[in-house]
């Protein structure tokens, strides 16, 4: 469990970027912090690993006080993915992924198999153990950066926007495999996005916000989707056009199909036979 | 032409590779002397100027110092730089010991600015998305350096230490202008004799001496951007992402 | 005397700095138009730049008739050491501009030579700017190496405060000599904010951080050439 209580940060210029901000982000649960560029969700995001200080309040991970314990420590125990996934360019894929255990302390030769193992779990082929990022995909450069952080078998899971880089089918991809890791894994996944989609399909609890750290609203996609808070969370999932309110059309026409459209009538898309695929929810 | 083949001709003659020769012969004492002199004040340098640059490339301190240094330090007339301190030397130390050591002094000054410019903006080319990482995923301060930010700034690195070298094979040249041996006895004994035999020799030694060396690093240089980094070897990226020669993809008027 | 001397070291230096400019500027063009120029360009500019001073002296007058004791001959060596820096420079310079603004002044109508001598040149004027400061500095150090060739300049100062044992001469020598690279900095600073009156003083590359802590990119194109001077 990670909470924040009371925090605040508030850089040496001067900008005043999360203020007595509050909240617990339960275990085992996708929670996604979605908002706009400044709103302060990365800032609270890397405040959880130490790589921002706040400068007031506390950031407490299952009881105990971030600022006491070693940084350095707490990192090696915390998977951390970012946008460009931060791969070390001269170090192979597999290397990168055993980075955290060796640091540990790991043999080299047990860290290697084991990232071979967490490379088949993010569902890339082992042959690529042995290439540089460079020469992977963004996609495939992005499983790995994910691979690494699993590698330390962490509790918690941090990843600042780190499908903004690929494109959206690649995107899609890794959404569904992050859902798909989440179901085997149940770790405590802190995910930043911009992208209220991405927050819907893949969060436990969706935490929007506004400038300055401050919580539109927070709650589950479908307690979100139902009841937007104020106008602003409705202009952000896009409520306010009826984007959001799905209704069913059956048309003579059209027999035997049954047709989705939207508030204002646009048709979006047709009820499905089959089972979707599975989202947080199995 | 024909100045140049009698000089080939002299540096062929094996008579002037003979030990025990009269100064400023044989060519390999001078040569060997030339190199030690270079090797020595090289070491010192690195010495001083590395750490220093990891220091300042890491840290971010001292970024304005680091410009600003080796901006004035280009100043320095090498000439001047040379006596001053050969004849300061030469009040407190013996006449032996004193065109050694503060021609080293010199060298080493020299030698620093370079290797200084060289290791700073070897560390601060390396992507900071990348470091971050390093960092977030719990590298301590010395790991970074160590694993990521020099392995990655080697190019910039090397290539630093390559501009110091090559200055320092300059300036030891000039320096056997004020009594020390190396290659540039031979020149210069060749102008006091009028030889231009000597003369031409010996440059055309220094030259290929340079060339060498320089040669030498390039390939180092290239053997440290390998190793899935870049595409081209030449790792010295001066610039921002826009690359050169600018691709033609439209016709201009 | 030392005036005199001054004003000729001045009178030595000033030649190879501007030759250098002007040469460096077609030199870099044509770098940027191929690989194989560019290979021919800069590699033979690393190339001359690094064989050491007095060598070069001693060289030259084998390629061009000039003797070795000519002062002509210390200008030309200093000249090539300068295009070989400059030419670098001009290159980077040239390929730093904004390939969205070269086609939008094609766009707008501008010929290939007045696009090159009204856009291109203008915007590439900072760092070729950084590339020449580094030159001037670089040559007024050298030119006092000529004193071994014979040349009279401020290296006499050396050359004589040695032979007589007046440290206080070497020292007047090396004053003056780094004041005159001063001054020439301040007056080719002076002429780029003359000439390129739209950009402001040193850009502050951001070493700094964005708004959660995550950090940014190293120093821009000028400052590296003004850091590793202009050529490796």
């Amino acid at each position: 469990m990670i909470e924040f209580t009371s925090v605040s940060k508030r850089f040496p210029d001067g900008t005043v970027a999360v203020e007595d901000f509050s909240f617990v982000l339960p275990s085992h649960k996708t929670t996604v912090l979605v908002g706009s560029s400044g709103c302060g969700k990365t800032t609270l995001l890397r405040m959880v690993n130490r790589m921002v200080e706040p400068t007031g309040g506390q950031v407490l991970i299952d009881g105990v006080d971030v600022a006491g314990q070693d940084k350095v420590e707490l990192r090696r125990s915390i998977g951390y993915v970012l946008q460009s996934a931060g791969l070390l360019p001269h170090r192979r894929v597999v290397d990168n992924v055993a980075t955290v255990p060796i640091l540990r302390g790991v043999p080299k030769a047990r860290a290697r198999e084991d990232a071979l193992a967490l490379l088949d779990k993010v569902g890339l082929d082992r042959d690529l153990a042995r290439r540089y990022p460079r020469q992977l995909s963004g996609g495939q450069q992005q499983r790995v950066g994910v691979a690494r952080a699993l590698a330390s078998d962490p509790n918690i899971l941090l990843m600042d926007e780190p499908f903004g880089a690929v494109d959206p089918i690649v995107r899609a991809d890794l959404q569904v495999e992050l859902n798909r890791l989440q179901r085997e894994l149940g770790k405590t996944i802190v995910f930043v996005t911009h992208d209220i989609d991405e927050a819907f399909i893949l969060a436990d609890q969706v935490v929007i916000f506004r400038k300055g750290g401050v919580i539109a609203q927070a709650g589950t996609p479908a307690e979100i989707l139902a009841n937007p808070a104020d106008d602003f969370v409705a202009t952000f999932i896009g409520a306010d056009k009826g984007k959001r309110d799905l209704f069913l059309q059956q048309r003579e026409t059209d027999a035997g199909l049954t047709l989705v459209v939207d508030g204002s009538g646009r048709p979006v898309g047709v009820l499905g036979e089959s089972e979707p695929a599975r989202g947080r929810e199995s | 032409m024909n100045l140049l083949l009698d000089a080939l001709r002299w540096l062929a003659d094996p008579g002037n590779w003979q030990s025990g020769s009269q100064s400023p012969l044989p060519i390999q004492d001078r040569l060997l002397e030339h190199l030690a002199y270079t090797a020595v004040a090289v070491v010192i340098a690195a010495l001083i100027a590395l750490p220093l640059g990891f220091f300042i490339g890491h840290t971010g301190r001292g970024r304005q110092f680091v410009i600003a240094f080796t901006g004035s330090m280009r100043a320095l007339p090498t000439l001047g730089l040379l006596f001053f301190l050969l004849m300061v030397f030469g009040y407190v130390l013996s006449y032996d010991t004193a065109p050694i050591v503060g021609a080293t002094i010199s060298f080493v000054i020299l030698a620093i600015p370079s290797m200084l410019a060289g290791a700073y903006s070897g560390l601060e080319s390396v992507d900071r998305g990348t470091i971050d990482s390093a960092r977030a995923n719990g590298m301590t301060e010395w790991q970074i350096l160590t694993q990521v930010e020099v392995p990655l700034g080697l190019p910039l690195i090397v290539g630093g230490v390559r501009s110091a070298v090559l200055q320092v094979i300059a300036t030891v040249t000039i320096a056997s202008y004020a009594g020390l041996g190396g290659l540039g006895r031979i020149i210069t004994s060749g102008i006091g004799l009028n030889d231009y035999d000597l003369i031409l020799g010996g440059a055309l030694l220094v030259t290929a001496l340079a060339l060498a060396i320089d040669g030498l690093f390039a390939l180092a240089q290239r053997a440290t951007a390998t190793k899935g980094l870049t595409d081209s070897p030449q790792a010295t990226r001066l610039r921002t992402p826009s690359r050169s020669p600018r691709p033609r993809t439209r016709e201009s008027a | 005397m030392i005036g005199e001397l001054t004003l000729n070291h001045t009178r030595l230096a000033v030649i190879p700095i501007v030759a250098s400019f002007v040469l460096s500027i077609p030199l870099g063009w044509l770098a940027n138009r191929n690989r194989v120029l560019r290979a021919v360009v800069i590699g033979g500019g690393s190339l001359l730049y690094t064989i050491p001073s007095l060598p070069l002296f001693v060289i030259l007058p084998l390629v061009i008739p000039t003797r070795v004791l000519d002062e002509t001959n210390l200008v030309v060596a200093l000249t090539i050491y300068g295009v070989a820096v400059m030419a670098r420079s001009a290159s980077d310079a040239l390929a730093s501009v904004e390939p969205a603004t070269i086609d939008a002044s094609t766009a707008v109508g501008f010929s290939p030579a007045a696009r090159f001598f009204r856009v291109e040149l203008p915007l590439a004027g900072p760092v070729l700017l950084a590339g020449i400061r580094v030159v001037s500095v670089s040559t007024i150090a050298l030119v006092s190496v000529g004193v071994i060739i014979g040349s009279a300049n401020l290296g006499y100062l050396f050359q004589n405060g040695k032979q007589r044992g007046i440290l206080e001469e070497v020292v007047v020598g090396i004053v003056i000599s780094l004041l005159l690279a001063f001054v020439f900095d301040v007056v080719i600073v002076l002429l780029g904010r003359l000439l390129m009156p739209w950009t402001r003083e040193a850009p502050a590359a951001g070493r700094g951080t964005d708004e959660s802590g995550a950090p940014q990119g190293p120093a821009g194109p000028d400052q590296m050439v003004a850091l590793t001077g202009g050529l490796r």
